[in-house]
């Protein structure tokens, strides 16, 4: 098989159509490993999966750790804290040392906007490089898994396309909250969008970006004017240096005029779902009943998680074989 | 000091003749001149103008010296051609008192590559709490005359009203660094749609532009003398042509990287492009190239802004603002402003020299090329190209935004007061 690929996974503009449904389409195959009693196929074995993370996320390490785990490979995890990395050391110097060290594949997450693109194009290291949240600007492999479980749950809503691989055309998916500062939003928009859904972003003008122009997306202010007529929302985390930030008057504002009440969620389509990222401020941009009750995929993303990242690091690193191996497929 | 002839050469791009130099000043013009005695360049053709006065130049001196020098800094200045610096106060310590800008007028005295002239700080340590000593400064050896807090913007209303007030008496001017903080906090870039796209922090073009508006306001009120620095938004650019239509005493600058770069190089990450003020649209280099041609901006003002590598190799978040900027700016506006019919060579000579040297209150540079002017001189082939190699500019720092690019018109001979200060031929820098 060949990967459609690039070398590195840093934003989701890096990926056609063709690529991204390959993503989703290898992830579906590698799901049915973590159906069987023994979950670990052997395909990575030998190389490399350095988890280099600058800012706390145990869920998203953990995710990248059980892929490759389950992959074979052998991993590395590099957090910040407890390393030299807060001794001062510059990324331009753990890159050099994880080149030494021989990893095939780095995962990194930096709470600065580009740090996964200078370490894929500075000169510093030849491994892959997988963004896994960068800043203020992408967060690709939470897209795919986004559009894994959106084409899980939503099959019956999805027009038919020519190919033979299923994309999300003809589905709406609304954005909700502070898509300004958020990378899953950025991410969500281009994929979604290459893939055929319609996005809508809502957020209150504060807090939707400016000169989006070139975005392939609509905005809208009013969460309450969009919901009808999604297929799914996806309801984005509120950081709590934002509510000191001034971009909104106060925590229970937001809330009334953005939150995911019951008696919102009642106002959208029945088969329609709820999304988000995690970890959530319940009562905050979602109530707790909302989160918990059927529409909800919320688990179902954390699942999927596994399984896209999976599919990213063997078509990164895997070799031209099947990813369950020979006749297994 | 021996005399040199330069022969063949074109003065602000006219027609070929000789130009002798005899004891610091011009000697004699005409056509074939006797040439005894004389140390005789051939300039082929080659267009002679005023050697170049930039107004904003961060030779790093004293504290950063890593990143620069005054050697190093006025070293590459003189293979740019310019025969004049003047020195931001932005060092360590702070250039806010005589005995710092004296210093720095010193070392560049003693080295001689180029003149040094010291920018004072407009407040103690850049802080905009309290005004530095300008007079002191400006009795000082170093003779202060422009003062900026460049680096930061003097953005408290009354302690800009005072500095330039204050300033009056003996005909200083405040050059200012127009970025009003509370809009630009954590700001790493252009605010539009690229910095949209790649989640950095956007720097809005209405906090030059609010600045800006204001200060000429204060300027006119009290009849005083503002520049302004860096000049980079089409909003600005329309500012200060309305303001100099009804009179004020307004000045501005364009750097070299805001007539030829815009924002879309931030899609790289790479730190070589971040610069404060950031690099904006293609639509802000087309206005800030139409004032400059038209006289609405003065100046071409480099923004030299050394740094030491691991300032720019690591994120973009991380890296230091700033550019190199003293050995490409005259190829870069040749690029921008000559190639395209913008400016004339005459213009360029106004825009590097003529006006620069008037603004910052220099009587011996930016002066006519007539006999007995004094030889500040720059020669400049301007059918040569050459290739921008970090590694071998005369700067101790390698943050070049132009890496690779090929450029037009090369200078071939710097002269400060009949003095070789660079010599392309002979590879001479001193």
């Amino acid at each position: 098989m060949n990967t459609h690929m690039k070398a590195h996974l840093l934003s989701t503009t890096d990926l056609d159509r063709e690529a991204a449904l390959q993503i989703l389409d290898t992830a579906e195959e590698l799901a049915r490993v973590s159906d069987m009693p023994i979950k670990k196929m052997p395909t990575l074995r030998g190389r490399t999966v350095v988890n280099l993370f600058f800012e706390d996320s145990t869920r998203t390490r953990i995710s990248f750790e059980a892929a490759a785990k389950r992959l074979s490979a052998d991993v590395i995890n590099f957090s910040a804290k407890g390393s030299s990395v807060s001794k001062g050391e510059s990324l331009k110097d753990t890159a050099l040392t994880l080149a030494a060290m021989g990893a095939d594949a780095v995962v990194i997450r930096h709470s600065m906007s580009g740090a996964p693109h200078r370490l894929a194009h500075a000169d510093w290291m030849d491994a892959h490089v997988i963004n896994a949240g960068d800043g203020t600007h992408e967060h690709p492999t939470q897209a795919l898994l986004d559009a894994f479980t959106l084409r899980q749950h939503l099959g019956d809503h999805i027009t038919a396309s020519a190919e033979g691989s299923t994309g999300l055309d003809g589905l709406h998916v609304a954005i909700v909250g502070d898509v300004l500062h958020s990378r899953v939003a950025r991410s969500n928009v281009h994929l979604l969008n290459t893939l055929g859904a319609k996005v809508t972003v809502v957020a209150p003008p504060t807090l939707m970006p400016l000169h989006t122009d070139n975005w392939p997306c609509e905005g809208s202010y009013s969460l309450d004017e969009v919901l009808p007529n999604v297929d799914a929302v996806m309801m984005l985390r509120v950081q709590h240096e934002r509510m000191d930030g001034g971009f909104f008057p106060s925590a229970r504002e937001y809330s009334q005029r953005y939150g995911l009440t019951v008696q919102r969620a009642a106002t959208m389509p029945d088969h329609a779902i709820v999304m988000h990222p995690g970890p959530m401020n319940r009562g905050l941009e979602i109530e707790s009943r909302v989160a918990d009750s059927p529409r909800s995929v919320i688990v179902d993303q954390v699942r999927n998680g596994v399984s896209v990242r999976m599919a990213v690091l063997y078509l990164l690193l895997g070799g031209s074989e099947s990813a369950l191996g020979d006749g297994a497929a | 000091m021996s005399a040199i002839v330069l022969k063949n050469v074109r003065p602000l791009g006219g027609a070929n003749v000789d130009v002798l130099i005899d004891n610091g000043v011009i000697a004699a013009i005409g056509e074939d001149l006797p040439v005894d005695q004389a140390h005789i360049v051939d300039g082929k053709g080659a267009v002679l103008l005023p050697g170049f006065v930039d107004l904003h130049t961060h030779l790093r001196e004293p504290g950063r010296e890593d990143a620069e020098t005054v050697e190093t800094g006025t070293a590459a200045a003189a293979r740019g051609g310019f025969t004049a610096v003047f020195a931001m106060a932005n060092s360590t310590p702070v250039a806010d008192s005589a005995a710092v800008v004296e210093q720095v007028w010193r070392l560049g005295r003693e080295i001689g590559l180029c003149d040094v002239h010291p920018v004072g700080a407009v407040s103690v340590g850049l802080r905009g709490e309290q005004l530095a000593e300008l007079g002191t400064m400006a009795d000082s050896a170093a003779r202060v005359r422009v003062f900026s807090d460049d680096g930061h913007c003097v953005s408290d209303a009354l302690l800009m009203r005072r500095a330039l007030e204050y300033v009056k008496a003996f005909d200083g001017v405040i050059a200012q660094h127009a970025q009003e903080p509370a809009l630009t906090a954590g700001a790493d870039m252009n605010e539009g749609e690229v910095s949209s796209q790649l989640g950095l922090r956007g720097w809005p073009r209405v906090a030059e532009e609010s600045i800006i508006a204001r200060d000429i306001m204060l300027a006119e009120y009290v009849d005083s003398r503002l520049h302004l620095c860096h000049v980079s938004t089409a909003g600005s650019v329309e500012l200060v042509r309305q303001a100099k239509a009804r009179g004020v005493k307004v000045t501005a600058e364009v750097t070299p990287h805001h007539l030829s770069l815009t924002d879309e190089l931030a899609r790289t990450y790479d730190p070589a492009f971040k610069v404060n003020p950031p690099l904006r649209t293609s639509a802000d280099v087309e206005a800030v190239r139409a004032g400059l041609a038209d006289g609405t901006l003065d100046v071409v003002g480099t923004d030299h802004a050394p740094h030491a590598d691991q300032d720019k190799d690591c994120e973009w978040g991380c890296a230091s603002f700033g550019m190199l900027g003293l050995q490409t700016a005259l190829s870069v506006v040749v690029d921008a402003m000559v190639s395209t019919g913008a400016l004339d060579w005459a213009g360029v000579a106004d825009r590097m020299s003529i006006r620069p040297a008037q603004i910052g209150q220099l009587t011996d540079q930016g002066r006519p090329i007539e006999v007995g002017e004094p030889a500040n001189l720059v020669l400049v082939d301007p059918a040569a190209t050459w290739v921008v190699d970090p590694e071998e500019l005369g700067s101790k720092s390698h943050n070049s935004p132009f890496a690779g690019h090929t450029l037009p018109a090369q200078v071939v001979l710097t002269l400060l007061r009949g003095k070789m200060t660079y010599s392309l031929q002979e590879k001479v820098a001193r």
